[in-house]
């Protein structure tokens, strides 16, 4: 039985030794060599001690992090991507959480890295990787592993103002990777289009599959989901027909209109995921792919990614929702009311998950772990957890899951899972802020700021861009003379929501 | 130019539009800007940019955008 995700790579590379793996417009990486360098790294770690510990891999958007990656697994480690692109303070936020004996950087980072705070051992990854492989430790380190050690660890926004880091374990991901397989029908002609970073958990849709079939991957570069035109000319240059992006990323496309241009040729999979896609533009690209299918996928980074989905098979009008559909095997969803009982048939709940897909929690934060990852209140006879995702979810009369809402201030924004509160918390550390809070703009997807206090709105676009990732950047800063509160002196989000249009002048 | 700088200017408080011409090559704008300033273009300026504009030579500075706008408007 298969206990560890590096058995997809043993047998792949006796298939397709020579074939390219993992590529971006300038290199590629075949499977032998991801092999190779991966046991390379493996036996330098392992060698140096390191052994059930995180790895960071700070690392550019580039097909050797994906091999550090399993380098890290092959030494019985477990990795911890890191953002190359957010900001130094929150970085270091990380590593002190974290506290990773080894960071593996390449040319570009290893000079950012040695300005950190940061005092443990820094590595080169086109040194170490010249390390010659000692079979007998690889192997040593493969016939003491079991499948719910630790894989990754990835962090993930938090309301207290410090990133979660979510540890996900072997099983979880083969489980995962096994059924959405199967889902999407990947095979050793699958070209595969990668969107998403390589420091959250959502890359996974491409990296196993491809190590799973000996299918191949592509890095598509960021800009090019700015210019939409050039991405789809990127999707047929390299015969890509397979993608897996965020709702954003598609949309972007659609709002175009680059199909009236050019069609992406050879594309035949489309899976989406993390954010509701809106089905005036869902239309634009079904009616571009007739051929194609399309997939819709939804799972938070707590339960390994994905774990429900629902294929298109139907016709959807403009004010109808996609559903998330069904869940994964060796997955159930659960949803329960506020006295957590099963709600009346299309009434609302908390979607709840139980089953293989659930991580190990949050690496050093037992509380934090214990309030999410809980019993399941349906069972008082023996131990088994749930993961309570915080979305709200029903029925729709087909007997389809839909997500409705959030029960907190968790948005997704391009994409990103982000905390609102993480971001008051940032803008209130800044000078002369009295007070603060963000709310989302559901209608033009925008992350508005308002606060009270002394000081301007380009000083705080500035502080925050210090302490925060990019995509957690109000795209909308408004100064406000006294700040709304409810009749419990909290700040009245409602009232902020729901004069978005009249707040905006600063009224 | 004064009507695109504020639009510009509202999205990215901390940046100086007037005199940076390098807004795509160092990553000051991203896709989620792409898509509101042409939103925004269209209703301020009644200007649809076509998709084969939106390339980086036409939004690395505010003048080549500004140059854009006008020369669609003709």
């Amino acid at each position: 039985m298969q206990n560890n995700v590096l058995e997809y790579l043993e047998h792949t590379v006796k298939r397709f030794p020579d074939k390219i793996a993992y590529a971006n417009e300038e290199v590629g990486i075949t499977f032998r060599e991801v092999y190779d360098q991966g046991r390379a790294i493996g036996t330098f770690l392992n060698r140096r001690g390191f052994y059930k510990q995180p790895i960071a891999i700070f690392m550019p958007k580039h097909p050797k992090t994906i091999v550090a990656f399993f380098g890290v697994i092959y030494g019985g480690n477990f990795y911890v991507p890191i953002d190359e692109e957010m900001p130094r303070f929150r970085i270091e936020l990380i590593l002190k959480n974290l506290n990773p004996k080894a960071v593996i950087c390449d040319e570009s980072t290893q000079k950012v890295m040695e300005a950190f705070d940061y005092d443990k051992e820094i590595y080169l990854y086109d040194s170490i990787i010249k390390t010659e492989i000692d079979e007998y430790i690889i192997q040593n380190v493969r016939d003491t592993a079991i499948d719910t050690d630790p894989i990754y660890v990835v962090f993930t926004s938090g309301s207290t103002g410090i990133p979660k880091g979510v540890v996900a374990c072997h099983r979880s991901v083969i489980g995962y990777i096994e059924t959405l397989s199967e889902i999407l029908k990947i095979n050793e002609n699958t070209v595969f289009g990668n969107q998403t970073p390589l420091y959250f958990d959502a890359c996974m849709k491409e990296l196993y599959p491809t190590l799973k079939f000996g299918a191949t991957t592509y890095i598509i570069p960021k800009n090019l989901f700015m210019f939409p035109l050039k991405l789809v000319e990127f999707l047929n240059k390299y015969k890509i027909n397979t993608i897996c992006w965020v709702v954003s990323a598609l949309t972007i496309v659609s709002f175009f209109r680059v199909f009236d241009s050019l069609v992406p040729e050879y594309l035949h999979t489309v899976a989406f995921a993390s954010e509701l896609f809106p089905i005036k533009q869902f239309n634009i690209w079904r009616k571009a792919l007739p051929n194609a299918r399309f997939i819709n996928l939804y799972g938070p980074t707590e339960t390994t990614g994905v774990c429900c989905y629902f294929e298109v098979e139907r016709h959807f009008e403009e004010d109808e929702i996609l559903p998330i559909g069904k869940p994964f095997k060796n997955t159930e969803i659960i949803l329960l009311d506020d006295n957590n009982n099963i709600p009346a048939e299309g009434e609302l709940g908390e979607i709840c998950i139980r089953g293989t897909s659930l991580t190990l929690g949050y690496y050093k934060e037992f509380d934090e772990t214990d309030k999410v990852f809980v019993q399941n209140p349906l069972n008082n006879l023996y131990p088994e957890l749930i993961y309570r995702t915080g979305d709200l979810g029903k029925y729709n009369e087909r007997g389809e899951l839909v997500f409705v809402s959030r029960k907190d201030y968790q948005i997704k924004h391009m994409g990103h899972r982000i905390e609102l509160g993480e971001i008051e918390i940032n803008v209130n550390m800044l000078e002369g802020i009295k007070s603060a809070c963000c709310v989302y703009d559901d209608v033009k997807g925008r992350i508005l700021l308002y606060y009270v206090g002394d000081t301007d709105k380009k000083q705080i676009a500035s502080g925050l861009k210090k302490t925060l990732p990019r995509y957690m950047i109000p795209n909308h800063i408004v100064q406000l003379g006294t700040m709304p509160l409810t009749a419990n002196a909290k700040i009245d989000r409602a009232f902020l929501k729901k004069h978005i249009n009249a707040m905006k002048k600063g009224n | 130019m004064d009507t695109l700088l504020a639009i510009l200017e509202d999205m990215h408080s901390d940046v100086d539009f007037k005199i940076c011409e390098t807004l795509i090559d160092d990553g000051v704008l991203d896709s989620f800007d792409i898509i509101t300033l042409v939103a925004e273009i269209d209703s301020e300026f009644d200007v649809t940019i076509p998709v084969e504009e939106i390339i980086p030579d036409n939004f690395n500075s505010a003048k080549a955008l500004y140059a854009l706008i006008e020369k669609l408007s003709d």
